[in-house]
């Protein structure tokens, strides 16, 4: 991280902070409600499976702002999402990090579901079928053998969905609003700057959020290779 | 493991588009039975329906003196609950666990009294000779040793049924000799049950003691090994040369001449002595081009081997040339007698007489010795 002096800025540290923080939850999140979907996805030979997919794959396509917008408005006073977490006592969601962190689970899904559903294709049913014949139930044989074979599939998945996250501006423009320290995140943070023509500051963050990025990915990766060792 | 062993029966009828399979199996609780058929013929299904990875609607499976599927009354074990191991065509080893990881994950989720599954593990691991290869990867294994921690797999978690689905299909020759001697010492020494489904008329002659002949989803014929194979009414093993195994015991040996007797019921043979040990029980592969007839005990002949007897019965042939003669060597009650097949020429027949009934010689020109 260059520009020390820049970087020095509290409200950028805290930008970057919170950016983290929102980008673990999400993903954690993520690969918990991904796993079950990319495997029925994987497996079903449903008619639903089709539109589910399109569903899923929607905010590859969708204009961000667009499902900002939408969630903003769903999670308001007057949406259903809002009169939900408003009857559970939650509060409403909009400008809070929780309600970012709906956002972001939503926008980076398609990035998590589909590395996890080619890998859990990518199995296919022998070694399953080969696990029940050795007396595994069907829990078992999805995490004793599923889910260990599909572990490269986890790594993209999880590295995909953090850096979508990390990078994210229009849903989080719209739902989180910029509240520094709360719903600032870095993206939002170098819009700030750069609006403000504070270009120094701006590649100081930029370039810090550029290898923050890659040395994230990096160690999931070289994680996931000291785990197998190749001949 | 346990004294006698339940038959293992299945009645399984499955009806898809194009494809009927329609069996009712009883075989027996120990040996090997192998299945055989053309592609298509349901062999896998018939397997997988055991083993309850498909369900065969309707189906009624007993083995081990346990009922997994009735359909009839509502009973259905899914496979995992079934004690059986399973060996694909390809090995389909976890790839994320070592060699011992392998035959752990079968252990653990054992389904047999631990009584019954002490030293399952160790013993596999001697039966198909894995004890260097239980710390290597699975990757770095060749196709040969894949498919004998697959086997080892299977009976380390000491199923009360085995079964092998064409376990060397996806291996080159040298690969299923240095396997072979590994499955006769299996099927020597297991006391369970084992279903062998192959196409290979060398694993069958080699490993079965029980013949099932598949066609179209139907059985052709089943029963013991030379009452099937020396059967005139069904196409033997389709399109292969017709043979007959005996069961025979190195009864002397003429150490003069290198030559061996192998004694089987009703008769014997001189053959090459390639060493086997006086007493030693071993089969003895005889095709049926082979065998010539005679009508009258052969003189003055290089052929070793001739031995009397009964026509029973004339069949087709690959050729309608030829003709399968089915012979009944040694007719006495007591010392019982054996199923021999020879392949002549219909003009021979007709020059010789030959009916039902004859009187005749058969001359052997060659025989195999197998383990």
């Amino acid at each position: 991280m260059s520009g020390v002096s820049a970087l020095s800025s509290a409200s950028d540290l805290s930008a970057v902070w919170l950016t983290f923080r929102l980008a673990v939850v999400t993903t954690a999140i993520l690969l918990v409600i991904a796993t079950p979907l990319a495997w029925w996805l994987a497996r079903t030979g449903s008619r639903w499976r089709a539109p589910v997919i399109a569903l899923v794959a929607l905010p590859v396509v969708l204009p961000p702002t667009v499902l900002g917008f939408y969630l903003l408005v769903a999670m308001g006073p007057n949406g259903p999402i809002g009169a939900l977490t408003r009857f559970l006592g939650a509060g409403l969601l909009p400008f809070t990090f929780a309600g970012l962190v709906v956002g972001s689970t939503i926008y980076s899904l398609p990035f998590v579901v589909q590395p996890l559903q080619v890998a859990f294709s990518g199995i296919g049913r022998r070694p399953l079928e080969a696990a029940a014949t050795l007396g595994a139930g069907p829990w078992d044989r999805f995490f004793n053998v599923a889910l260990p074979l599909a572990r490269p599939g986890y790594v993209l998945a999880a590295a995909l969905g953090f850096a979508h996250t990390v990078g994210e501006f229009g849903v989080v423009l719209m739902i989180g609003g910029n509240i520094p320290g709360r719903t600032r995140t870095a993206a939002v943070q170098i819009y700030d700057h750069v609006e403000a023509l504070r270009y120094g500051q701006a590649h100081a963050l930029a370039g810090g959020l550029i290898a923050f990025s890659f040395l994230t990915v990096l160690l999931l990766v070289a994680a996931d290779q000291r785990r197998r060792p190749r001949s | 493991m346990s004294g006698e062993r339940q038959p293992l029966r299945a009645r399984v009828r499955v009806a898809r588009e194009g494809f009927t399979l329609d069996v009712d199996l009883e075989l027996p609780g120990r040996g090997v039975t192998a299945v055989q058929g053309p592609s298509g013929s349901g062999k896998t299904t018939l397997l997988r329906a055991i083993a309850g990875l498909e369900r065969a609607p309707g189906a009624r499976i007993e083995a081990s003196g346990q009922t997994w599927q009735d359909d009839g009354r509502g009973v259905w074990l899914p496979a995992h609950r079934r004690s059986l191991g399973y060996v694909f065509q390809e090995a389909s080893l976890f790839t994320h666990l070592d060699v011992r990881g392998n035959l752990a994950f079968g252990q653990r989720r054992r389904r047999t009294l631990p009584s019954a599954a002490a030293g399952a593990v160790a013993r596999a691991i001697d039966l198909l000779e894995i004890g260097p290869l239980l710390n290597r990867r699975t990757d770095t294994l060749s196709g040969g040793e894949r498919q004998r921690v697959a086997i080892a797999r299977a009976l380390a978690a000491a199923p009360e049924l085995l079964l092998l689905d064409e376990p060397l299909a996806s291996l080159d020759q040298a690969r299923k000799q240095e396997i072979m001697p590994l499955l006769e010492r299996l099927h020597r020494e297991l006391e369970i049950p084992v279903l062998y489904v192959s196409h290979a008329p060398e694993e069958i002659a080699r490993l079965a003691d029980h013949l099932v002949l598949l066609e179209q989803g139907r059985v052709l014929a089943q029963g013991p090994l030379a009452q099937v194979l020396s059967r005139l009414d069904v196409p033997g093993l389709a399109g292969q040369d017709a043979f007959v195994v005996l069961d025979a015991v190195v009864g002397a040996r003429d150490a003069s001449w290198n030559l061996l007797r192998v004694d089987f019921p009703g008769g014997h043979l001189w053959v090459r002595d390639e060493g086997a040990p006086s007493g030693q029980a071993l089969r003895v592969r005889l095709l049926a081009r082979d065998v010539s007839l005679a009508m009258q005990p052969p003189q003055a002949t290089s052929i070793v081997n001739a031995l009397p007897a009964i026509v029973r019965g004339i069949g087709p042939a690959a050729h309608p040339a030829l003709a399968l003669v089915s012979l009944r060597i040694g007719d006495d009650e007591a010392a019982g007698g054996s199923d021999l097949l020879a392949e002549v020429t219909r003009r021979s027949l007709d020059a010789l007489g030959i009916q039902p009934g004859a009187a005749v010689w058969a001359l052997v020109k060659s025989a195999a010795l197998l383990a």
